[in-house]
């Protein structure tokens, strides 16, 4: 069988197993929608909320973004598991005590007023449009190799059963289509890696094989990788640092506290039964999360030295890179590599037209390799690969077997489409239920109210799929950039609501206001008014990441900040919360007489 | 609930407090900060810093909140504030 067809069977079947779950399961659960949690293990629980949490961000493109960066790329598998110790002490218990079902909810009455909960909305759905975009580059992406197209018509395609998959919505509340969608997930991340460790070092678990030897040698796989890298001109792969170490830092705290103020995450740990449970649910979360992430770095390292194993030999067999014969010739290069041109994310120029294809840095971080490329005749990198397919095309550069590429295709398209219906679904009870219900139109039918929300539904994604066909930057930066707009904004007055009993609205109004403004100042000076290309001005705060060498991605920490500041200053000039809102945050910080959530919609 | 809530918030808030150092010093202290001191120090192939920055952090962080969930239960029975 081909390999197109072998794809398009394993897609298939996943899907079908989804939609099969889902109408099993329908039957008893329609009532426990909302409270999905009640009848469910925590462990089950923990399971679904992985796949809720692993996005096209987290199978698609971190590994890819890891291998590029190397050792920097750490912030996001510590930024992105960080933000669980965050959410799970500091915020999930809390809320889950005080038993609302939306973060918008909860921050109208903590503090006693609509306008703090329309700001909280505008926050909400800044961080999820921007959030969706990532997806959308990931879900392009995906289907673009799914159906053998450019990446353009792949999220066309995409936006289509994005909208499909979240209108029928119920499916994705359904506990156990989510435990399946892990599954399979997990299967299709693991199971190449566990095949390449083996293939490399021998070892069959990814997380030792990447700190194993080479097969059949004494030269461990990291410095291997690190020795084939600096002699190409690139940096040292375990050392170097995402920009500084300052940006490093900031980036990776912006990413924990982003973690823990993102709207559909925290939502998951609304609806668990007890307060107890919303404690241990996260950590459960995380293990089954972290199961991925920590394969992501063998993953990265191992497809990095595959990658240039497959076009200069001597990466294998040992010798000089640099000989004429060690690039591999065009003609010769593998079948993946021409699927893959097809898509347009992956490119081959013949720029010093020797047929053979030279995949090096040609602006090299030592002298030693810029003069072992003038020697060689080298004119410049000839191979461009997009970062994003990295994960994707891991198991084809491994020269796996179809059954496995086709696994990781329907795994990559999993991850996307259930974390952009998630997202679409916390987009549309912000609109429907928070805006137009508790603030415009208190007296909208049912109906009415379900319609406005599919209606956002469909707006949030023809705005993010436009803005995905020209994105602010790889998936995984994308979603990183929506993890510093929550961290700015939502997460402060969240945090401060229950750890400050004397936080009164104008403080939590002013600071998620200016927290907000000032991260978002900074990003579209990078990437653009609201994303849209050409309308950077960057050149007016003093060029890129003028701010102490801070990226844009990483600047939701430096929000969070002023977002605090703001908040605690306003506070001190203006009169304290009232008494009963002193006492409800006094009992959201005990565990005893919680009861089922309410204000469900 | 008046008496014993504040030294319950206060056992609370020592929890979190020891948590957030550990959480702080696996990630940022041996994943950013001291990275390049540790990666002198080899795991297995794996230099130090490199390997709490891509994989120790995060067991890590695992046992802490299982650690939490835990202590947490503990502080709420001490003061009779659990649920039934």
């Amino acid at each position: 069988m081909d390999l197109q067809t072998t794809i398009y069977i394993g897609v298939g079947l996943s899907f079908a197993l989804y939609i099969g779950i889902a109408i099993w399961a329908r039957a008893g659960s329609t009532s426990e929608f909302y409270a999905a949690g009640g009848s469910v293990h925590p462990v089950t629980n923990g399971m679904a909320t992985a796949a809720d949490w692993m996005s096209a961000a987290s199978f698609i493109s971190m590994a890819g973004l890891i291998s590029n960066m190397g050792y920097g790329g750490g912030l996001f598998l510590m930024g992105w598991t960080g933000g669980y110790v965050l959410l799970a002490m500091l915020l999930a218990p809390y809320l889950r005590k005080f038993g609302k079902f939306t973060v918008p909810q909860f921050i109208g009455d903590r503090f006693y007023s609509k306008s703090a909960s329309m700001v909280a909305v505008i926050c909400l759905l800044t961080a999820s449009i921007t959030y969706i975009i990532g997806q959308m580059t990931g879900v392009g992406v995906a289907f673009s190799r799914f159906l053998g197209v450019s990446s353009e018509t792949g999220i066309y395609v995409g936006m289509g059963i994005v909208f499909l998959y979240a209108v029928f919505g119920g499916m994705k509340g359904i506990t156990y289509t989510q435990v399946a969608q892990y599954i399979v997930l997990i299967l299709a991340y693991t199971v190449p890696a566990i095949f390449i460790s083996l293939q490399l070092t021998g070892m069959p678990i990814p997380q030792l094989g990447l700190g194993s030897n080479m097969v059949g040698t004494d030269v461990s796989l990291l410095s291997k990788l690190d020795m084939v890298v600096t002699d190409l001109g690139f940096g040292q792969y375990t050392t170097t640092t995402a920009g500084s170490t300052l940006n490093m830092f900031v980036y990776t705290l912006s990413l924990m506290i982003g973690t823990a103020g993102l709207p559909h995450v925290i939502m998951r740990f609304f609806t668990v039964p007890t307060v107890k449970d919303a404690r241990s649910s996260a950590g459960w979360a995380l293990v089954f999360i972290a199961i991925l992430y920590t394969t992501a770095p063998a993953v990265a390292a191992m497809a990095k030295l595959n990658l240039h194993g497959t076009v200069n030999t001597a990466v294998v067999k040992g010798g000089d890179l640099y000989a004429e014969e060690s690039s591999i010739k065009a003609d010769d290069r593998p079948d993946w590599m021409k699927r893959w041109e097809k898509t347009g994310l992956l490119k081959f120029e013949d720029k010093n037209g020797d047929g053979r294809i030279q995949y090096y840095n040609d602006k090299p971080k030592s002298e030693e390799a810029a003069a072992k490329a003038e020697a060689a005749g080298w004119k410049g990198n000839e191979l461009t690969v997009n970062a994003d397919i990295i994960v994707l095309a891991n198991p084809e550069i491994a020269l796996l077997p179809n059954w496995v590429i086709a696994l990781v295709a329907a795994g990559g398209l999993a991850a996307a489409l259930s974390t952009a219906a998630g997202l679409l679904m916390a987009i549309s009870s912000a609109v429907s239920h928070d805006l137009i219900k508790n603030i415009f139109v208190p007296d909208i039918s049912e109906k009415n109210e379900l319609l406005a929300g599919k209606i956002a539904m469909a707006v949030a994604i023809v705005i993010s799929g436009w803005l995905g066909l020209n994105p602010p930057g790889f998936a995984a930066g994308t979603v990183a950039l929506a993890f510093g707009i929550a961290a700015s904004s939502l997460f402060p007055a969240i945090m401060m609501g229950i750890f400050s009993k004397k936080m009164n609205k104008e403080g939590a109004i002013a600071g998620m206001l200016s927290g907000l403004a000032v991260t978002l100042f900074y990003v579209f000076a990078h990437k653009g008014i609201f994303f849209v290309k050409g309308t950077e001005y960057v050149d007016m705060i003093g060029g890129a990441n003028s701010f102490f060498g801070i990226t844009p991605e990483a600047f939701g920490a430096i929000g969070a900040l002023v977002n605090f500041i703001v908040a605690f200053a306003v506070d001190k000039v203006t009169k304290e919360p009232p008494e009963h809102i002193q006492h409800m945050v006094e009992a959201v910080r005990i565990p005893r007489g919680s009861k089922a959530v309410d204000g469900a919609h | 609930m008046e008496k014993g809530n504040s030294g319950y918030w206060q056992a609370t808030l020592g929890l979190l407090t020891k948590i957030l150092i550990v959480w702080f010093v696996v990630s940022f202290g041996a994943g950013v900060l001291f990275a390049d001191a540790l990666n002198g120090i080899k795991l297995g192939g794996y230099p130090l810093g490199f390997w709490f920055a891509q994989q120790g952090s995060i067991y890590v962080f695992i046992a802490l909140i299982f650690y939490y969930a835990k202590k947490m239960g503990d502080i709420d029975r001490q003061f009779d504030v659990h649920e039934d």
